[in-house]
């Protein structure tokens, strides 16, 4: 099990506190003004991760607190415009939310650039994984190290997302419904109801406009070719169990690109970091140590 | 497959589906995620049709076809293998979802799907039920 900050240290018995630091940044994204909630933890490196479609940075509160992982690495992670705390834009309330490669690339650069983030690491899960490969294409040199958690260039859709906002269908329970059979049986079920819990809490329309950018905008097909690893070293890590983008979706991506590093990762589905932190961090741990190396 | 342990598949499968109506029914959670679910199902397992009647969240009846005017909202249907895997106590990546066998074209979801998902996290449940048969799980 990760050694947790703060618990168990306090000689008094005192209330565990997460060494987790929330707070927002004010930034404009597209010509509007942003207020984004970002959570940071450690010192070291650092380390951006990305939430999946329609969740929030919530995600990462057990990388977050894993002490091998802050001991080394500066992690931070944010919540994209429209989910978690985040404010949505002025004049939401009249626009249907939808994400593309341009918006999403354009977020996280000017995140990493607002809290003057020297060549970080990202590391994206599902939609982030997707966009870390696009990041390895337009913008290998600013960064340490990509890393791309059921990450492929492309995959095959498997469900309506009309389903997901509609007036007669309940939002947040149909894209729980939807996700939840994403996981391994192996995970522990708090935490796969955990992770149920942050899909339960998107707004109307926020999955489905995600996925926008996942199905149509982001096809990056004959394109990750031109990733050079020399630059930028490129991890690629799948869960088994994730159908959605499977263990041939990610091989069949790594084959077009030379010198990434590859691994299927056993017991876990398309959450690893919030489905099952234990098993997830037998495998993050040895990349985070690699990429510390090459410094 | 040997003719006998094809029959014994059938059986099998046949057990865990006629379970269903007390797996679920003795869920009180269950059946209360169910409470605005009243519709008509079909489940298909192989050649074998079995109908379901669900009112407020209970299987209210379970009846073996071939029926003579079949009637149902949506229908679920795969191969008596593609079930098996299912219902594994712990399935094998692949079979572990209803989705998962279906974008393999292993399940076939049809029909009105509006009461399917609705209230999916229901339906899930309840089809999942019968791993919990005959492994305690």
């Amino acid at each position: 099990m990760p050694r947790r900050g703060a618990s168990g240290t306090a000689p008094d018995m005192a209330a565990p506190i997460d060494p987790i630091i929330g707070r927002y940044v004010h930034v404009s994204l597209s010509g509007r003004p942003h207020r984004l909630y970002f959570e940071e933890a450690g010192e070291g490196i650092p380390l951006v991760c990305l939430h999946t479609a329609g969740a929030d940075g919530r995600q990462f509160r057990h990388l977050m607190t894993d002490r091998d992982v802050t001991d080394r690495f500066r992690v931070l992670t944010f919540d994209l415009p429209w989910h978690g705390k985040s404010t949505p834009p002025e004049g939401w309330q009249r626009e249907e939310y939808r994400l593309t490669t341009r918006a999403y690339t354009e977020a996280i650069r000017v995140f990493c650039a607002a809290l003057e983030l020297e060549r970080p690491v990202v590391l994206g899960c599902s939609i982030g994984g997707r966009i870390v490969l696009s990041l390895a294409i337009e913008h290998g040199a600013e960064f340490r190290a990509l890393i791309g958690l059921e990450a492929a260039d492309y995959q095959a859709p498997w469900y309506d997302t009309t389903w997901l906002h509609r007036p007669d269908v309940h939002g947040s329970e149909v894209c729980a419904g939807l996700v939840s059979g994403m996981m391994a049986p192996q995970s522990p079920e708090a935490s796969r109801w955990e992770t149920l819990w942050h899909y339960m809490q998107g707004g109307p329309g926020v999955f489905k406009g995600d996925l926008y950018f996942y199905r149509v905008d982001g096809d990056l097909r004959d394109r990750v070719g031109a990733i050079d690893t020399a630059r930028c070293a490129l991890y690629l890590l799948t869960g088994e169990y994730d159908f959605s983008c499977t263990p041939e979706d990610t091989l069949r991506t790594a084959r077009q690109i030379a010198g990434v590093e590859t691994q299927i990762m056993k017991e876990l589905g398309h959450f690893p970091m919030s489905e099952n932190p234990a098993q997830f961090r037998r495998y993050i741990l040895p990349v985070l140590e690699r990429i510390r190396a090459r410094g | 497959m040997a003719k006998e342990t094809e029959r014994a598949l059938a059986a099998d499968l046949a057990a865990r589906v006629d379970a269903l109506p007390t797996l679920v029914n003795s869920d009180p959670w269950l059946v209360h995620r169910g409470r605005f679910v009243t519709t008509e199902l079909l489940l298909e397992l192989g050649r074998g049709a079995y109908y379901l009647a669900i009112e407020r969240g209970r299987i209210a009846a379970l009846e073996r076809g071939p029926r003579p005017m079949p009637s149902w909202r949506f229908a679920l249907r795969a191969g008596e293998e593609a079930w098996r895997r299912f219902w594994q106590a712990v399935p094998e990546p692949h079979y572990h979802d209803l989705f998962a066998m279906a974008k393999r074209g292993e399940l076939s979801i049809e029909g009105d799907l509006h009461p399917f998902m609705a209230n999916l996290l229901y339906f899930k449940e309840v089809l999942a039920a019968p791993r919990r048969e005959r492994h305690g799980a």
